[in-house]
């Protein structure tokens, strides 16, 4: 018996980084001493569209204090994410694109000067027919915005799985219908901002910065920069939140980089919160228009979606997103077969990217909306329905995904009981109803955006003299907790005193590499990792005992701060005293794990068909209650019943806030978030236009936590992060339903919109009272 | 311009010659270092950069630094005495209040002054003093349970 089992996973421990936080301690990447820094600032287009005439920086440069002006010269490597649609500069080269995008950058002496500088200097362009919506930038003739993009169009996918004629064929019912869903953005609360230090004696860059993806940044700078990776070091400290928002990136960490460089110095910029929206990188608005065949008893027998999304200027993670669009439909239900075409347009607008539950969450709002619609015309209860169309693990999707643990049964029996659905659908007065949603997501893409051959995850242990465990990681804690996961799964191995732990992460200099915090990968693979860089370094306790004790390996047992011999309590020696034995001969101890989804795990052989692929799903049932005031149009969620399947809960109370902040999220998405453009130009970009949820429109979400011990997960467990939040705007919606009787296919439910849906629907029904006179009327 | 300013942050008289339109938020992080306090927006959007003015929260990226002269200022960082966190500060750290940490400063100091007023607020007084500090990552539950440990009487007993 290990008798330190569950001393780490399953603890609901504070994060190991919690103190700094609350004390204000911890250092935000704007919050670095520097008082030599100058001050970066970025000049912007206020055209949509146009070939660049002239830029003339001249008078801006002639300003005292201005140290360096860089624009579109300063670099002419294209960059971007994905190694296949690299076509974004950090400064605009040719042509602009969006209102906002980076055309120039000063450095200054203070940020008076700075901003003086960006009014001085002026920008001459031809301007070009542009293009806000998908439609228009589609239509024959439309001007390109990447020459080489036939229609605008940045990539169209269409899969086909399983027979989906015959499917629709053996169905008894087959809807149709079409789901709009607005943009969204990230809008974590720590501006973006970045501080590069570049040493002229040394041709040595070193950059602080926000990003999820301290790997990608340290690639990108030396390819921008034309600068040897080995002459750059990037530091990540703490992160006020990312959410996807720095899972690629950005231009102004290029821009940071190039005039550090150009200043021969240190610039800090920090961006202001308009500009943070303008960087983007958000949720795109999408059109997706599904159909689903169902059988009498619910089963479905085929799904058919097309999806639009209006994807911004620029490539970043479009290809990525359009993707995973159309592979999660699979993974969730048993569905026989699925047809999806998916089309990512070129916009003049901010460039979307990746956000938390990347590519799902607008595809599964409409097929869970619709499949509660069916459900209802064939008087199926929506849970139930889930309940005929449930996967058996392990198995394989149609499109080539392993299902290796599935808890959704099991979320679906703990959020019925707990919001008492039973009871209570059916049964709630006018103006409050009750809806369901379910969701996935992946525990990590199997198959890494870079492919070098190198495992996916790299963790190093330092042992040295003071007995203390060191962990050097390279995963970015950007508020979700990874640190204090990875310190867990550590002691869950080794049974050694919280204390003697300490997390030292993102320094390329000091840490490994890592692909960094996207995709929901940390837990999973940085996980995995971990537990094998720990169970290495207890193998080489456990022989350094058996020195110490005279006793043969085997028969060691590790008891965390004591090894003893087994059967023989009297010989036993303190971790100290282990330690000590082991240094002999050869000093500070590393001990390395890794870890790599194996090749089977990748996906399909289709085209695209490594995205979505994962080694575990996490899998995430969702009750929402809501009031409804249909003279005001304001929907109100009054509580949330969450559960989740997260494999294993290798810390509850963590597993507790990431499912709430994740449906709180979806929360903001169904009813009041969205970034709207007029001609182009941002009209939300203040944290007053764009509604974040405040405190008081904000509902207690109670969490269940399903554990379905995944098979390969490290203890079992599983992605806690994103998943949750595809399930809450079909929830809701569907709870709105429930409560006044009209289904919303557009989100969000912003009053606006719902008083309109509403004076509609009064109107038509008025109409169909004239056009069939009522009994009394006929009478009177 | 400049003038001369006097004022207490944190317990400490400082005098300092400040520009007219100095913030109190630069005043803090640029002048004095304390860069505990945080600026999430252009101004006015977010409670990150709540701190208490003579003991009322008040959103220091809206306050001239010349607009305190003689009042008494209280950021983050004067709240752990000998080392040791405040109540509200441990509630955030053990029910994980905080998860970026990012709002953290801002909506502890935004309790604070809730909880002086009134000891054993309910959670709609807790929402209502809440409701211009914006968090991200937590869907406010745990703040709102930090809130409520941090005023709970020993014997646990909390109003809702
Ligand atoms: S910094 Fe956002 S309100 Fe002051
Ligand atoms: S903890 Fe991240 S914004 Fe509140």
């Amino acid at each position: 018996m290990n008798p330190f089992k569950h001393k780490g996973a399953g603890q609901r421990i504070p994060l190991v980084d919690g103190i700094e936080k609350v004390t204000g301690r911890a250092r935000y990447t704007a919050d670095l001493f520097a008082p030599d820094a100058y001050v970066g600032r970025i000049f912007r287009s206020p055209y949509a569209h146009g070939d660049i005439l002239r830029l003339d920086v001249s008078e801006a440069r002639a300003l005292p204090g201005v140290i360096a002006i860089i624009t579109g010269e300063a670099c002419d490597q294209p960059y971007g994410v994905l190694p296949i649609a690299q076509n974004e500069f950090p400064l605009a080269r040719g042509k602009v694109r969006y209102i906002g995008e980076p055309v120039a950058a000063v450095a200054a002496i203070d940020d008076a000067t700075a901003r003086e500088a960006l009014k001085r200097i002026r920008l001459e362009v031809r301007e070009l027919p542009a293009y806000f919506e998908p439609e228009a930038a589609r239509a024959a003739g439309a001007v390109l915005l990447h020459d080489n993009r036939a229609g605008n169009l940045e990539r169209e996918v269409h899969h086909e799985f399983g027979d989906v004629a015959a499917g629709f064929a053996a169905a008894d019912l087959v809807r149709e219908e079409t789901y709009r869903c607005a943009e969204v953005v990230h809008a974590q609360m720590e501006p973006h901002a970045a501080m590069a230090a570049y040493d002229a004696e040394r041709d040595h860059l070193t950059m602080h910065s926000v990003t999820q993806v301290p790997y990608y940044v340290h690639l990108t700078l030396a390819r921008c920069l034309g600068m040897d990776a080995a002459r750059i070091r990037v530091i990540k400290p703490f992160v006020g939140g990312g959410f996807g928002a720095r899972v690629e990136v950005l231009n102004f960490e290029m821009v940071c980089g190039l005039l550090a460089r150009a200043a021969r110095g240190t610039v800090r910029m920090t961006l202001s919160r308009e500009e943070n929206f303008l960087t983007h990188r958000g949720r795109p608005q999408s059109h997706t228009r599904v159909k689903i065949g169902m059988r009498r008893d619910g089963v479905i027998t085929a799904c058919a979606m097309e999806m639009t999304q209006r994807g911004g200027a620029y490539g970043g993670y479009g290809i990525v997103t359009i993707l995973y669009s159309g592979a999660l439909l699979s993974g969730i239900y048993a569905i026989p077969a699925v047809k999806y075409d998916g089309y990512r347009v070129y916009t003049n607008t901010p460039p979307c990217g990746a956000m938390r539950g990347h590519g799902t969450v607008n595809a599964r709002h409409a097929f869970e909306s619709l499949l509660d619609t069916m459900a209802k015309e064939l008087g199926l209860d929506p849970i139930e329905v889930r309940r005929r169309n449930l996967l058996r693990a392990p198995t394989e999707t149609i499109n080539g995904l392993k299902v290796m643990s599935y808890g959704l049964p099991q979320c679906l029996d703990a959020v019925e009981g707990a919001s008492g659905w039973r009871d209570r659908i059916g049964r709630l007065p006018k103006g409050r109803g009750l809806g369901i949603g379910c969701s996935h997501f992946v525990s990590g893409s199997a198959k890494p955006i870079h492919f070098t051959g190198e495992p996916h995850a790299t963790i190093i242990l330092k042992l040295d003299f003071d007995a203390a465990i060191t962990i050097l990681t390279g995963a970015a804690d950007i508020g979700q907790g990874s640190s204090t996961i990875l310190t867990q799964a550590v002691i869950e191995v080794l049974g050694v005193d919280y204390a003697r732990i300490r997390v030292i992460a993102n320094d390329s200099a000091i840490t490994p590499k890592d692909n960094g915090s996207y995709s929901s990968r940390v837990t999973f693979m940085v996980g995995n990792a971990a537990v094998q860089a720990a169970e290495n370094l207890k193998k080489i306790l456990v022989e350094a005992a058996a020195r110490r004790l005279q006793a043969a390996p085997e028969s060691i047992n590790c008891m965390g701060e004591i090894y003893c011999v087994h059967g023989d309590s009297n010989r036993s020696a303190s971790f100290n005293d282990v330690v000590a034995e082991a240094l002999k001969g050869t000093g500070t101890i590393t001990a390395k794990g890794t870890f790599t989804c194996p090749v089977e795990f990748q996906g399909g052989k289709h085209k695209g068909g490594a995205v979505g692929s994962t080694m575990g799903f996490s899998y995430t049932a969702t009750v929402a209650e809501v009031s409804v005031d249909e003279e005001l149009g304001t929907v109100k969620v009054e509580k949330v019943w969450s559960a989740m399947d997260c494999g294993r809960a290798i810390n509850p109370l963590s597993v507790e806030g990431q499912v709430q902040g994740s449906v709180w999220m979806g929360m903001g998405q169904s009813l009041s978030e969205e970034t709207r453009y007029e001609d182009g130009r941002h009209i939300d970009a203040s944290l007053l236009e764009y509604h974040v949820p405040t405190i008081v429109e904000s509902p207690d979400v109670e969490v269940h936590i399903v554990e379905s011990i995944d098979p390969n997960g490290p203890f079992g467990a599983k992605e806690a992060s994103e998943g949750a939040l595809a399930s809450m705007p079909a929830a809701v919606v569907a709870a709105v339903e429930n409560a006044i009787g009209v289904r919303f296919t557009e989100l969000p439910l912003t009053p606006e919109r719902v008083l309109k849906v509403l004076a509609d629907r009064k109107r038509r029904e008025a109409r169909r009272r004239r056009a069939e006179p009522a009994y009394e009327e006929g009478a009177a | 311009m400049k003038s001369l300013v006097r004022l207490r942050v944190n317990g400490i008289a400082r005098e300092d010659a400040v520009p007219d339109n100095l913030l109190l938020l630069d005043y803090l992080r640029e002048t004095l270092y304390l860069t505990g306090t945080k600026q999430g927006c252009d101004g006015g959007e977010c409670g990150a950069c709540t701190v208490l003015v003579d003991g009322k929260p008040r959103l220091s990226c809206l306050t001239l630094t010349a607009a305190v002269a003689g009042r008494e200022v209280e950021t983050i960082e004067s709240l752990a005495r000998n080392g040791r966190l405040s109540r509200l500060q441990q509630a955030f750290h053990e029910k994980l209040g905080a998860q970026c940490g990012y709002c953290t400063p801002g909506m502890i100091m935004a309790a604070e002054g809730l909880l002086r007023k009134n000891a054993s607020p309910s959670v709609a007084e807790i929402r209502a003093a809440l409701a211009g500090n914006l968090c991200r990552c937590t869907g406010y539950v745990k703040i709102v349970e930090s809130v409520q440990a941090a005023c709970a009487p020993p014997n646990g007993v909390t109003r809702t």
